[in-house]
């Protein structure tokens, strides 16, 4: 039981809005403490760790590549397209998008988009154009919300779609923990059943997407 | 062979780069703060392997202090100004963009081409070696046609990074805190005090457990794997799949995909909601959480009704 104390204290610290790097670090501490660690032990264990999940951090490489484009006008670019487009709205835009995002993870293209990759040089500043085009005076609010959702979609495209990929992490995952239970069981299996859960997110994000365009030319109209 | 090591090389020289330029940033009053924790990590990505547990582990207490204490800032100013970039996208138009999809399409074909002819790099890292590769590409031809400032690719992405500050490893760490709680087996625990929860003799409450589980415990976790084994000894295993007779193929897909809408809705998987906030300059950090929360409830509840109809 006393192991759990590392949790009430990400979730105390989370909403105490301490920086979460301290909060992190203080919670591995108390765990290890309350598993009958000694520091030294639990240092070792988190370097060893840190060092081992270097790849999730690989991913700022992109950045020197974006900041030229960027400085060259990308942004502007992607913006001026959306506006040339006369039938792309924001919601059929980030609805493109997520399916997409869900067919190409569908066949294991995970990394070939994401939020550094595509969402902040193209698929944000798109949506806001395609917002714009239909309101001109996008509060600040509206433009923050627009660019969440951008990263929202690329999220939700991303996780309802890899499951239907064989070789991906979670699917070998399954196996396995099924395996040692002794089921043996086809990963084709898990793929074909992540299939309802991708149409049904679909499904429930595009009708929100549908809804956010609603929205964004509402408050448009009654300002 | 090319293997992850070249990789983590190549981005260890990156954050190096960006720790000396931000070194010299004068309008940066934490210029020394920044400078020391991008080269702390640059040194992890170079010599991590060297280190051995405990060094990496005390690097790891370095960088909290730093970023802990808040000695790590900004620079002002340093973009480009909107009229300059509006002017130069006029000229250079479809060029940036087609810059802009080297990486993802190197990406794409790497992966490919790296499982089709063996020996050229490792096939198991393939998409994250191409990606690597697409970015020196996509660098040589833009630098080649746009001819800027040699330093400026790395002045900008600096600033950016700069934007991001220690959120950059929020992930890193949160997947290794991962590694310390299941040492300490605070699974085995939570899945204990789920498992005491289920009322007896109700399939739908049973049900309604597991996907209700999985979803709360990748929200505290972060991550779906970890809740996955857990949620499947303590619920999953002896209830759904011993004592109900479900299909185990569906019990396991889509019990991870109600972990997958937990994702959705926490900070701790900072790489998914905390890092893109950071990354598109919203004012909140909770801001690309908010607009999923809508999704991801809607989404919880069909992918619980989906494992009580199609695993029984």
């Amino acid at each position: 039981m006393l192991v759990l104390i590392g949790i009430a204290i990400i979730i105390a610290g989370f909403l105490l809005r301490f920086n979460p790097l301290l909060v992190i670090m203080a919670s591995a501490l108390a765990t290890g403490l309350a598993a009958g660690l000694d520091i030294a032990a639990i240092v070792a264990a988190f370097g060893k760790a840190f060092n081992d999940t270097r790849y999730v951090s690989i991913i700022w490489i992109v950045l020197p590549v974006i900041g030229l484009l960027e400085a060259y006008g990308l942004q502007q670019h992607a913006r001026s397209l959306i506006d040339r487009m006369k039938g792309a709205t924001l919601g059929r835009l980030l609805t493109g998008y997520l399916l997409l995002r869900q067919a190409m993870a569908a066949v294991g293209l995970t990394s070939v988009a994401g939020h550094a990759q595509t969402v902040r040089p193209l698929v944000a500043p798109m949506a806001e154009a395609a917002a714009e085009a239909k309101n001109d005076a996008l509060t600040g609010d509206q433009r923050e919300e627009v660019k969440a959702f951008a990263a929202a979609t690329d999220n939700v495209g991303l996780f309802f779609g890899e499951d239907i990929f064989l070789a991906i992490g979670s699917i070998l995952l399954m196996k396995g923990v099924l395996e040692g239970y002794g089921y043996q069981i086809e990963p084709l299996h898990f793929s074909l059943w992540a299939i309802p859960t991708a149409i049904a997110a679909f499904l429930i994000h595009g009708f929100r997407l549908r809804r956010l365009e609603k929205r964004m030319q509402k408050t448009a109209a009654g300002a | 062979m090319i293997t992850l090591d070249f990789v983590y090389i190549f981005a260890g020289i990156v954050f190096a780069l960006f720790a000396l330029l931000g070194l010299y940033d004068r309008r940066n009053p934490r210029r020394f703060g920044n400078a020391a924790f991008w080269g702390l990590l640059a040194t992890s990505m170079i010599l991590g392997d060297y280190l051995g547990d405990f060094g990496n582990g005390l690097l790891v207490l370095a960088l909290v202090a730093i970023a802990g204490t808040g000695q790590i800032g900004r620079g002002r100013g340093g973009d480009v100004p909107a009229e300059v970039q509006a002017a130069r996208a006029l000229r250079y138009g479809n060029f940036l963009l087609l810059v802009a999809l080297i990486i993802p399409v190197v990406a794409l074909a790497g992966t490919f081409l790296f499982k089709w002819i063996p020996g050229l790099a490792d096939p198991k890292q393939a998409t994250l070696i191409s990606l690597a590769i697409g970015v020196l590409i996509a660098l040589a031809v833009g630098m080649a046609r746009l001819k800027p400032p040699a330093l400026l690719p790395l002045q900008q992405g600096r600033r950016l990074l700069d934007a991001v500050g220690w959120a950059a490893i929020l992930p890193q760490m949160l997947a290794s805190l991962g590694a310390v709680f299941a040492l300490a087996g605070v699974g085995e625990v939570v899945g204990g005090l789920i498992g005491a929860a289920i009322p007896e003799g109700s399939l739908f409450g049973a049900v309604l457990a597991f996907g209700l589980g999985m979803a709360l415990f990748t929200m505290v976790m972060g991550n779906a794997f970890a809740a996955f084994p857990v949620m499947m000894a303590a619920v999953g295993l002896p209830l759904l799949i011993k004592h109900y007779d479900g299909d185990p193929a569906v019990v396991a897909a889509i019990g991870m995909l109600a972990g997958f809408c937990g994702t959705l809705m926490t900070p701790m998987a900072a790489n998914f909601n905390l890092v893109p906030a950071a990354l598109l300059e919203l004012k909140s950090p909770y801001g690309v959480i908010r607009a999923q929360v809508g999704t991801a409830l809607p989404l919880l509840a069909v992918n619980i009704l989906f494992i009580y109809i199609f695993a029984f």
